[in-house]
């Protein structure tokens, strides 16, 4: 357990009723952000709100400081970590999708051994990872933020700080015919997923405005979008379309962010 | 079983406990210390009612354990005020503007703000809406509320 503001619910209803719970807050040097030769480094019981504070962060990965607002509501961004957030993998969760379309890598220990998993690799399914019942997650690191990165972040969510119903990061890097983009949604299926017919669309035919729309319309089509009591899946389709092409908009400096 | 000893400084008294390692934060202070100011609310999270400050840090106490308080400075809403009864700024500020009716969500508030405004001691009403959004008000509405934590907000400004 880290801040425990999804776990603690869970034995509170009932729902879990672990025989052993061990609490990570109280070992030290988990708590650290650092900029590394290889980029930025949070380890595992860094809290919401130290991220929404660093200026470091800010720097380093402003797309980051910017998903962070959206996440649950204060008193839970005082306890709360990245890590338990990865850990429990919910579809509707921000930070994996940031970590993905960032191509971060999270550090990962046991008794047996250290490894390092790609977040591409890392969520499997609605909350469920690649995580040995052994292992927990000690640090994540975000590659260097490249000069001229440009990004964007939008979430629809029926209040601030409720679940996101869909989601979506974008990155955009390089000018002209060397344009590339990333996407990735959340909220929508059953993990944080990449929109690779999208990006595609982007890298042929770049940041023209029916080229984004192209875009954004394949991207409703990829996606594998789930119904439940908040919006149908066609809902979500709907809202993949939408949201992409307002951020790669924004992005691209086409239009400001709502 | 009460199988974990603690000692936890709550209000500025330090106390020692043995506690059962599964004992919530929130039933510590209300069952063991009969600090019932703290309420209990949804015991998930999400309607703010068991806010306390842990460490200076505004949190859910019934999503914390009472065994992980050892060692930490713990304010309930009995802490914000003298012991001589008188109210302090922001529990006047909430008197005047009528910030309450049943009351239950407002020991919540309270401690929601007064760890925000020692954070944050000049912010705009849209930031006091954003941070209060935590606390959950199922009868009078969130307008004295927040009228309350703004005239509050010049007692936490340092003297220029």
């Amino acid at each position: 357990m880290a801040g425990g503001q999804t776990l603690v619910p869970l034995l509170n209803f009932r729902l879990a009723a672990p025989s052993i719970l061990v609490d990570i807050n109280e070992i030290e040097g988990l708590d650290g952000i650092e900029l590394r030769d290889d980029g930025l480094n949070l380890g595992a019981l860094v809290r919401w709100h130290q991220i929404e504070a660093s200026r470091t962060i800010q720097a380093a990965n402003p797309l980051l400081s910017e998903a962070i607002k959206h996440i649950a509501h204060y008193q839970i961004r005082n306890r709360g970590t990245w890590a338990g957030s990865c850990a429990h993998a919910d579809p509707a969760a921000e930070f994996p999708a940031v970590a993905i379309v960032s191509g971060a890598r999270f550090g990962v220990y046991s008794t047996r051994q250290r490894r390092t998993i790609e977040a591409h690799d890392f969520f499997v399914g609605s909350l469920t990872t690649v995580l040995e019942p052994d292992e927990i997650l000690t640090d994540v690191t975000f590659p260097a933020w490249p000069a001229g990165r440009r990004w964007a972040f939008e979430e629809f969510s029926l209040r601030p700080g409720d679940f996101a119903i869909a989601g979506v990061a974008t990155l955009i890097d390089g000018l002209g015919d060397a344009v590339s983009c990333r996407l990735v949604c959340f909220g929508v299926g059953e993990k944080p997923s990449r929109l690779t017919n999208a990006e595609g669309i982007i890298a042929s035919e770049g940041l023209a405005r029916n080229a984004i729309a192209r875009a954004a319309a394949a991207a409703a089509v990829e996606v594998d979008a789930q119904t439940d009591i908040h919006a149908s899946a066609d809902y979500r389709h709907a809202l993949v379309e939408v949201l992409v092409e307002r951020t790669v908009l924004c992005a691209a400096g086409l239009e400001s962010p709502q | 079983m009460s199988n974990v000893r603690i000692k936890v400084s709550v209000n500025g008294n330090v106390v020692e406990h043995a506690v059962e390692s599964r004992l919530t934060a929130v039933d510590f202070l209300r069952h063991e210390l009969r600090l019932t100011g703290t309420h209990v609310g949804c015991e998930h999270g999400v309607c703010g009612a068991c806010t306390v400050i842990v460490e200076g840090k505004a949190v859910r106490s019934c999503l914390m354990f009472a065994a992980q308080l050892d060692g930490k400075q713990v304010v309930t809403v009995e802490g914000l005020s003298p012991e001589d009864g008188e109210l302090s700024p922001l529990q006047a500020a909430f008197h005047k503007h009528h910030a309450l009716q049943c009351g239950f969500c407002t020991p919540g508030m309270l401690a929601t703000a007064h760890a925000f405004l020692l954070e944050e001691s000049a912010p705009t009403a849209e930031r006091v809406r954003d941070v209060i959004s935590g606390n959950i008000c199922r009868c009078t509405g969130y307008v004295g509320i927040v009228d309350a934590i703004l005239e509050a907000s010049s007692h936490y400004r340092k003297p220029s």
